[in-house]
């Protein structure tokens, strides 16, 4: 299950509003061991494409030591589909690589933003419950 | 000295969980054949027949190797390698 606090699913849901038709990407980092997200991290889409996101690479190098350098960990990892659903896709699939963290998909692609949450681990997707809270207990 | 090379988590299984190991070599294909003396199996998650694998990238200190010169960008010692998975995807 993932737990995140309404201001963080906010901003993110936000991010993908404003990149519209684009896809929109980012990071939430949170203390290592810790499991809980914290710390928004909005990532350019090198792409810029309806379709497909990619994480610039220089600037995923100087979030990725920043993190490091603050022993933080990506807890979540969040893209937009603006004509899909909320589930991710064979592309998706193959790419992601972060085996403790939280895929988030946000779909923009109806009225109301969908907002899921996915493990990703050996091509195998696993959907989780998610948590909203107003802060962490 | 060595190149200090930076494994990130998913590739820890092939470095025994170090998040850092130590490797030699005159380029970064010559470094990643070390690596792949060392803690066999990880060449093949970083280079395929066509060079760098799309999954990830390599840094040498702070910059994206595929804006140097690739698999054959020169290393010296006390350079810092690390390798990220690229994150990607999207809906198609």
């Amino acid at each position: 299950m993932l737990t995140i606090s309404r201001e963080l699913v906010d901003a993110i849901v936000a991010h993908a509003r404003a990149d519209h038709p684009d896809e929109a990407c980012g990071v939430v980092a949170g203390p290592e061991g810790s499991d809980r997200p914290e710390r928004f991290i909005r990532m350019d889409n090198a792409e810029r494409s309806p379709t497909f996101y990619r994480f610039d690479s220089q600037e995923q190098f100087r979030v990725w030591r920043d993190m490091d350098d603050r022993d933080e960990v990506p807890v979540v990892i969040y893209h937009s589909h603006t004509a899909t659903e909320a589930y991710p896709s064979r592309t998706d699939i193959s790419y992601a690589s972060e085996p403790d963290a939280h895929y988030v998909l946000v779909s923009t692609a109806f009225d109301d933003p969908q907002f899921r949450s996915y493990r990703i681990l050996d091509g195998v997707v696993t959907e989780e419950d998610v948590k909203i809270v107003e802060a962490y207990g | 000295m060595a190149i200090e090379v930076r494994i990130p988590t998913i590739l820890r299984s092939y470095t025994g969980g170090a998040k850092a190991v130590d490797a030699s070599g005159a380029t970064l294909d010559e470094l990643i054949g070390d690596l792949e003396a060392r803690h066999p199996g990880l060449k093949e998650r970083l280079v395929d027949d066509s060079g760098l694998r799309r999954f990830v990238n390599v840094y040498l200190n702070d910059e994206d190797v595929r804006f140097l010169g690739g698999l054959g960008t020169p290393v010296a010692d006390g350079d810092t390698v690390t390798v990220l998975p690229a994150v990607a995807g999207g809906a198609r």
